[in-house]
């Protein structure tokens, strides 16, 4: 006897598309989505465990493997939560609060070429993936030239920068500044402009204001859905009250416009980076603080403006060399869980980029 | 360069004549020849396809591409079909196992049939059938039913739903396809294919039917499963598509078939819109095979080139733009090409 019913797809941890080890099973009727199970947890590596048997200076390196894709940043997340435990935040010297500005985004640009190039995987142009990341390349070697490390820089310390940089490094940083405009402009002619790009994308995977807001969305996500808040400028951290930039806004939250924000945000990145290099000044990069770190008992949460969203951490000391708890808050594992909802009903090859759209890593999901 | 057909003519006559074959049992054999000749037609192109392909595909990307076997990593493909041969052929404990192995076979066998109808310079065809474009349209139906076999045998979720796709893609384009052939057809006033290339000497049926053209460039890139069109193998949803589970040297079968069908295709193109091995503009210097091998590059250059730039379309767009697009302006093409010829005769009569 004939009959139809829904096919269970099992899609991932190890599958094309689902950016790491995600898993999810889906509900298929023909090849329209029924139902999604998010499934997480297959990089798990007890992060926040582990900070709890290291000092606070050995668990920095760690915050490169959170998010992978923007190592810089979430070592800024986390000593700068460890300086306001500590109560030196207003200690930092100059030139290395300018410093972490320029390599935060930096590392921005690099998060967001590689958003880019998966995204343009995700929908098959192989070959916007390229042009994506010979840009991502040449970020990921100047943060290399500086920390001596492409990936996870190792580059913050409680109190400063681990190194200092020469005119060289600033004469190849300002290369890439003049030269990334023009590779923007290419990214949207190649990808943004094609009319098959946008028929795929336009339309898709729609998170509307009030959704962004109940999802707990944050970053380039919720300003993609039209909510006008960046942490950089609403609750400027460090310096970052001190460039001008503008906030690229999303007009429906579709995976459209969460792609166009990226590229926008790319290019006041640039405009940032101009900013810092013209008024970086000449001096210590260390503030002076205690070679063993016991930072008073108590508490401190901090978020900052990661590539992703907001990226927070939340530190418990006891007093002793190591912290009591540290916990972990992740945008990409926030972001994660519109995606059975919005997921639900559409084409297959739609939820493929609709999940690329949020940019997860899963490094950061799964901790 | 009518040295093949010279070769093939003394060989027939050797087996007549020197060997005391009968005329049926010469003709056997000298067929069986000239079909060893298209399997090896088909590999030497190959070879030279894929490193077109990938050395093009970095050129798009600003890659090197392969650079260490042989001249420029001309020897890269050879090598990795030698890998493939050494690979374990894995086949799933729960497929469907006679239909699993032949699927591949299949496919490789529809697109040497291909070849029999071609004709690559005057004379030098397998089969020069009064039907021949009928043929190639009805052997390229069929292998829908390969890729659909392989899908529907791997037992894998993947597979089938890309084996499913396969068929509704291949299907809807084959309208707009043989649509599009039909005005050609229609000006040429024949279905053989040498006399379709006779028929171009003077003109180019690119020129007159530019539409039809558009429509099989189009309709072609689907019914290979290149990109931006390759729904049926859709890498970032169902990972491989139909031949998720084919490992080793099944899966190079259908790799094989897969460029075989462009070469075939291209050489269509270039029979109906290209004016075959006609020479263009006078320039005879050159072997009519020779302009006919050149024409068929510049196609396939042109398929490369749309897929390694585009990304993948959706399913439902493909179909809208198949059934609702392509095959109102083919058939609209047709009735053109119809009052025009009808025109035409009524002035010169």
């Amino acid at each position: 006897m004939l009959k139809t019913q829904e096919l269970t797809l099992n899609m991932g941890p190890q599958h094309p598309s689902t950016h790491g080890v995600f898993r999810c099973v889906l509900n298929l009727d023909g090849e329209y989505i029924t139902k999604v199970v998010n499934h997480t947890g297959y990089l798990h590596r007890g992060l926040e465990k582990l900070a709890e048997a290291r000092t606070y200076t050995q668990f920095i390196p760690y915050n490169g493997r959170l998010d992978y894709c923007s190592g810089m940043m979430n070592e800024l997340a986390y000593v700068m939560t460890v300086e306001k435990l500590m109560g030196i935040t207003e200690e930092i010297p100059e030139r290395a609060q300018y410093l972490r500005v320029i390599m935060a985004e930096l590392q921005r640009i690099a998060s967001h070429t590689i958003y880019v190039a998966s995204f343009s995987l995700d929908i098959a142009g192989f070959t916007g993936f390229m042009y994506a990341f010979r840009d991502r390349d040449r970020a990921l070697d100047l943060i290399e030239a500086a920390s001596g490390q492409r990936m996870m820089p190792n580059y913050m310390r409680i109190g400063g920068v681990a190194a200092d940089v020469d005119e060289n490094w600033f004469s190849q940083l300002q290369k890439l500044l003049d030269d990334m405009p023009a590779s923007l402009d290419e990214y949207d002619g190649l990808i943004t402009g094609n009319e098959i790009f946008q028929a795929r994308v336009k339309n898709v995977g729609i998170v509307t204001r009030e959704m962004a807001l109940d999802f707990g969305f944050s970053g380039p996500n919720l300003r993609a859905s039209g909510v006008d808040h960046d942490l950089r400028r609403d609750e400027p951290y460090g310096i970052y009250d001190r460039f001008k930039f503008d906030v690229p806004l999303g007009e429906q939250g579709d995976t459209f416009d969460r792609f166009v924000v990226r590229i926008k945000e790319m290019r006041q990145s640039v405009n940032i980076i101009k900013q810092a290099i013209k008024d970086i000044p000449e001096g210590p990069i260390m503030a002076k603080v205690p070679k063993v770190i016991k930072p008073p008992v108590g508490e401190a949460f901090h978020c900052i403006e990661n590539s992703k969203g907001h990226l927070g951490f939340y530190i418990i000391s006891d007093g002793s060399t190591k912290p009591y708890r540290t916990r972990i808050y992740s945008p990409c594992f926030v972001s994660l869980g519109f995606f059975p909802i919005v997921a639900k009903g559409q084409h297959l090859m739609d939820a493929v980029v609709t999940l690329a759209s949020i940019d997860i890593v899963l490094g950061e999901v799964d901790r | 360069m009518d040295i093949f057909i010279k070769i093939a003519g003394a060989l027939q006559d050797w087996l007549m004549n020197g060997m005391g074959l009968s005329v049926t049992a010469s003709e056997l054999i000298a067929t069986a020849v000239w079909a060893l000749v298209a399997i090896l037609f088909i590999l030497v192109n190959l070879i030279i396809l894929v490193w077109m392909e990938r050395k093009l595909g970095a050129f798009f990307q600003m890659r090197r591409g392969p650079n260490r076997l042989g001249p420029a990593g001309f020897l890269q493909f050879p090598v990795d079909i030698v890998k493939v041969l050494g690979k374990e052929d894995i086949i799933p404990a729960a497929a469907d196992k006679p239909i699993y192995k032949i699927a591949s076979i299949c496919a490789f066998v529809t697109t040497i049939c291909a070849f029999a109808v071609i004709p690559f310079a005057k004379g030098m065809v397998l089969e020069d059938l009064n039907i021949g474009i009928f043929y190639f349209i009805a052997i390229g139906s069929t292998a829908t039913l390969s890729l659909l076999m392989a899908g529907i045998s791997s037992n894998n979720k993947y597979s089938f739903i890309g084996g499913m796709r396969t068929v509704a893609q291949m299907i809807s384009y084959e309208i707009p396809m043989a649509f599009s052939l039909l005005g050609v057809v229609m000006m040429a006033g024949s279905l053989r294919l040498t006399d379709i290339v006779e028929a171009q000497q003077n003109m180019w049926f690119v020129i007159p039917q530019a539409i039809a053209f558009i429509i099989y460039f189009v309709a072609t890139i689907a019914e290979t499963n290149r990109g931006p069109f390759d729904l049926a193998e859709g890498e970032q949803e169902l990972v491989a598509g139909y031949f998720t589970e084919y490992s080793g040297i099944r899966w190079a079968v259908f790799f094989i078939a897969e460029y075989g069908n462009l070469v075939a295709v291209a050489s269509i193109a270039t029979i109906m819109f290209l004016g075959g091995w006609n020479a263009p503009f006078g320039l005879t210097f050159l072997p009519p095979f020779l302009w006919f091998m050149i024409k068929v590059y510049c196609m396939i250059f042109m398929f490369m080139w749309v897929r390694w730039t585009f990304p993948r379309i959706r399913i439902d767009h493909l179909m809208h733009f198949g059934w609702k697009f392509l095959i109102p302006v083919s058939i609209a093409n047709i009735m053109v090409t119809g009052i025009g010829i009808y025109v035409y005769r009524m002035i010169t009569n």
